[in-house]
C-alpha cells in the first residue's frame, strides 16, 4: 500500500489524551490538512508523523514499512514548525544546506541545490542573508526551501501561516499549494483555519475536542456533507435546527416539516435529528408562506456587507440565518416578514 | 523604540546620586591606586608622593612573569572547565520540567551562600590522607591506603571549579532556557543525531552566552586569594597573593598598587580579545 497509514493511534501526556483512536490513510501525492479548534491533537499526531513523539499505541506505515518506532532524524521527513525554527547563527543558505551537510553532500552539490532551492521559493540572491535580515514571508520561504532540500519522503507544516498578516497568509497559501502541486510530495499541513483547508487540501482530516478524527474527505464534501454536527458547525457557518425523524423522508422541527432528500442509515421514526442547511442554501421570500420547507418569520437583522447580504430571520424563537449575493437591494426590510425556504437538496439531516 | 532622550539638568537629576557614589567608592580610591603605584617607596615608612615609574620597571622579573602567567592560566583553564561540565549541565536542567528546575537551581543558589573559607578548608578536609576521601576508597577495597590529594595543583583547581561552578549555570540558564526547543527538533527532522544536534545547534546558536560565561569564569577566578593558599602549594599561588603580600607584608604599597594595575590591564586586554574572538565573523561554513 503506498501512502501513510496510522493505524489504531492513541497518545497520552501522563493521564491527558491528546489523541483517541486514529485510523487514516493518506494516498502518496495528496495534500492533507489537519484541521480542528485548539487542543484538538492535531499538532500531536503531525509530531507523531514526523517521529518527535512516541505513540502510546498502534502503528504508522508509510509505502509498506513501518516506521513507528524508527527515531526523527532516520525518517526523511520535511518539516516546517510553527515558530519556523530557523537557525539564528546560520545564514540563509547555512540554513537550508544544513541536512546536505549532514548527510554529506559535496560543496558543489549543495551550492547547486541552494541556488535551486532559493529559485523555487524565490528567493535567489539570498544566500549569505543572516535570518535576522528576512521579513516574516520571507522566513516563511526559508523554512520550506529548508525542508525541502533532500526531496523528503514527507513534507510536514505546523500552523506555518499562523504568524503571518492576513494578505500574506493568502499569497503564501496559494503559493505553497502551487509549490506542492510542482513537486508532487506528500504534505500534510496542520491548521485551526479552515479557509486555509479549504484554499489548499485534497484532503481535509476535521478533529474535534474530543481528540479524534471526525471527518476525512475532500473539502467540498466535508462542507456539503458533514458527518455530524462538530462538523457542520466548525465548517463554515451552518445553520443546526434540532428535531425528529417522523418517516419517509420528513423531518419535524416544531410544528414545521422538512422534506430532505439523503438521511442517515437506519433510522428510525422519532429519533432526533439536527439538520444542517449553509446559509447560502437558505432563500428569503417576503411575505408569510406555508408549506413544507418553509420556516415563516420576521426579518430580525440584515447585515449587508457589500459583496454578500446576510439576512437574520426569526422563525417562532428559531434563529435562521441566510446568505446571498443579491444584484440590487434586498427583497425584505429588518422588521418584516418573511419565510425562510430550504431547498430539499440543501438539508443534511445529521443524528443528534 | 523612539522614547526621547532626556534634557536639562532636571531631567539628569536622578543620575547624580549613582554617579557620587561610583566616584566615591570606585574612581576616586582607583584614582588613588594609579598615583600610588607611580610614587616611591619609602623604607621604615609609607610612600613619597612623586611620579616615578620605576615601579613598573621592577615588575620585571622571573617571579612576577611566572606567577602572572600561572594566575592566568589557571583562571583560564578552570572557566574552561567550568563551561565544559557547566553548559552541558545546565541544558539538562534546562529541558527538565520547571519543579525540577526550581530545585536545581536552588541547590546551586544555596552553595552560593557557603563563604570561600569554608570551601577552602572542607576541601581541604576531604582531600586529606588522614580524613579525607581516599579513605572511603581504601573503605570499599578500590584503593591500597589512603593518600593525601591536597594541598596540589588538582586540589586547587578542583576548588576554583567548584566555587565559580554555580556562577557559571546562572549565567548559562536563562539564554538555554529561553531556546526554542524546535530548533534542536527542527535538526533532528533534517537528519541530525542528538548529538550532533546538540553541537551544531545548541551549541552554535549560544555562541555568545557560552563566551559570556567563559569570560565572567575567568574574570572571577582571576581574583581567586584565599584558596590557593588553602589548596596549593607555593608555586601555585596567584598574584593576588603576591600583590597582598607586597602590600601588607613587605609594606611596599607602590609596588603592589603596580602590580595590580599592570595585572588588570593584561586582564582587560584578554577579555577584550575574547570578546572580538567571539564576535568575529565565523568561518565560510557552506
Amino acid at each position: 500500500m503506498s501512502g501513510l497509514i496510522l493505524e489504531e493511534i492513541d497518545k497520552n501526556f501522563g493521564s491527558v489524551v491528546a489523541v483517541q483512536d486514529v485510523n487514516l490513510h493518506l494516498p502518496h501525492g495528496r495534500f492533507v490538512c489537519f484541521l480542528g479548534p485548539s487542543g484538538c491533537g492535531k499538532t500531536t499526531l503531525l509530531r507523531l508523523i514526523a517521529g518527535l513523539e512516541k505513540p502510546s499505541r498502534g502503528s504508522i506505515m508509510l509505502d509498506g514499512e513501518v516506521i513507528t518506532h524508527q527515531p526523527a532524524h532516520q525518517r526523511n521527513f520535511g518539516m516546517v514548525f510553527q515558530s519556523l525554527a530557523l537557525f539564528p547563527h546560520l545564514t540563509v543558505g547555512e540554513n537550508i544546506a544544513y541536512s546536505l551537510r549532514v548527510r554529506k553532500v559535496g560543496k558543489t552539490a549543495r551550492r547547486q541545490r541552494i541556488e535551486e532551492l532559493l529559485n523555487l521559493v524565490r528567493l535567489s540572491g539570498f544566500t549569505d542573508r543572516h535570518i535576522s535580515q528576512l521579513s516574516g514571508g520571507q522566513r516563511q520561504r526559508v523554512a520550506m526551501a529548508r525542508a525541502l532540500a533532500i526531496e523528503p519522503r514527507l513534507f510536514l507544516l505546523d500552523e506555518p501561516l499562523s504568524a503571518l498578516d492576513a494578505k500574506l497568509r493568502e499569497d503564501m497559501q496559494v503559493e505553497l499549494r502551487m509549490l506542492q502541486q510542482r513537486l508532487k510530495v506528500t504534505t500534510v499541513l496542520v491548521t485551526h483555519d479552515q479557509r486555509e483547508a479549504m484554499t489548499m487540501s485534497d484532503l481535509v482530516v476535521v478533529m474535534g475536542t474530543d481528540n479524534r478524527v471526525h471527518q476525512v474527505g475532500s473539502p467540498l464534501e466535508i462542507y456539503r456533507n458533514p458527518l455530524d454536527t462538530f462538523v457542520a458547525d466548525f465548517i463554515g457557518t451552518s445553520n443546526l435546527l434540532e428535531g425528529f425523524f417522523s418517516g419517509s423522508q420528513k423531518i419535524t422541527i416544531g410544528d414545521r416539516h422538512l422534506i430532505v432528500e439523503d438521511l442517515p442509515e437506519n433510522l428510525s421514526p422519532g429519533t432526533p435529528v439536527t439538520v444542517s442547511v449553509r446559509p447560502e442554501d437558505i432563500h428569503v421570500l417576503p411575505g408569510i408562506e406555508e408549506g413544507d420547507n418553509r420556516l415563516p418569520g420576521q426579518v430580525s437583522f440584515i447585515r449587508d456587507v457589500g459583496s454578500s447580504v446576510e439576512i437574520y430571520l426569526d422563525c417562532d424563537g428559531l434563529q435562521v440565518i441566510s446568505q446571498s449575493t443579491p444584484k440590487g437591494r434586498p427583497a425584505v426590510k429588518q422588521g418584516e416578514e418573511a419565510t425562510a425556504f430550504l431547498p430539499a437538496a440543501a438539508c443534511a439531516v445529521l443524528r443528534s | 523604540m523612539t522614547a526621547e532622550k532626556p534634557r536639562g539638568i532636571r531631567a539628569h537629576l536622578p543620575l547624580f546620586y549613582p554617579a557620587l557614589m561610583l566616584a566615591i567608592f570606585f574612581i576616586l580610591p582607583f584614582g588613588i591606586m594609579v598615583a600610588i603605584s607611580f610614587s616611591q617607596r619609602q623604607p621604615g615608612g609609607f610612600y613619597i608622593p612623586v611620579f616615578d615609574i620605576g615601579n613598573y620597571k621592577n615588575l620585571y622579573t622571573a617571579l612576577f612573569a611566572r606567577v602572572l602567567g600561572f594566575s592566568l592560566f589557571i583562571a583560564g583553564l578552570s572557566a574552561a572547565l567550568c563551561v565544559l561540565i557547566g553548559f552541558p549541565f545546565t541544558y539538562f536542567i534546562a529541558c527538565m520540567k520547571r519543579r525540577a528546575q526550581v530545585a536545581w537551581l536552588v541547590f546551586l543558589m544555596s552553595v552560593l551562600s557557603l563563604s570561600e573559607v569554608i570551601i577552602g578548608f572542607t576541601w581541604s578536609l576531604l582531600l586529606s590522607r588522614t580524613a579525607g576521601l581516599s579513605n572511603l576508597l581504601v573503605f570499599f577495597g578500590l584503593m591500597e591506603q589512603p593518600v593525601s590529594w591536597s594541598p596540589g595543583f588538582a586540589a586547587l583547581l578542583l576548588g576554583i571549579c567548584y566555587l565559580a561552578f554555580p556562577y557559571t549555570v546562572l549565567v548559562l540558564y536563562p539564554p538555554l532556557s529561553r531556546l526554542d526547543p524546535a530548533l534542536p527538533e527542527a535538526a533532528r527532522t533534517l537528519g541530525s543525531s542528538p548529538i550532533r544536534t546538540f553541537f551544531t545547534v545548541v551549541v552554535g546558536s549560544l555562541r555568545n552566552a557560552i563566551v559570556t560565561a567563559f569570560v565572567l569564569v575567568f574574570v572571577f577566578t582571576l581574583g581567586a586569594y584565599l584558596l590557593p593558599q588553602i589548596l596549593g602549594r607555593p608555586q601555585h599561588w596567584t598574584l593576588s597573593v603576591l600583590i597582598t603580600d607586597q602590600a601588607i607584608y613587605q609594606s611596599n604599597l607602590p609596588l603592589s598598587a603596580a602590580m595590580a594595575i599592570f595585572f588588570m590591564m593584561v586582564s582587560l586586554m584578554l577579555v577584550v580579545l575574547l570578546m572580538i574572538i567571539g564576535k568575529a565573523k565565523r568561518i565560510e561554513t557552506i
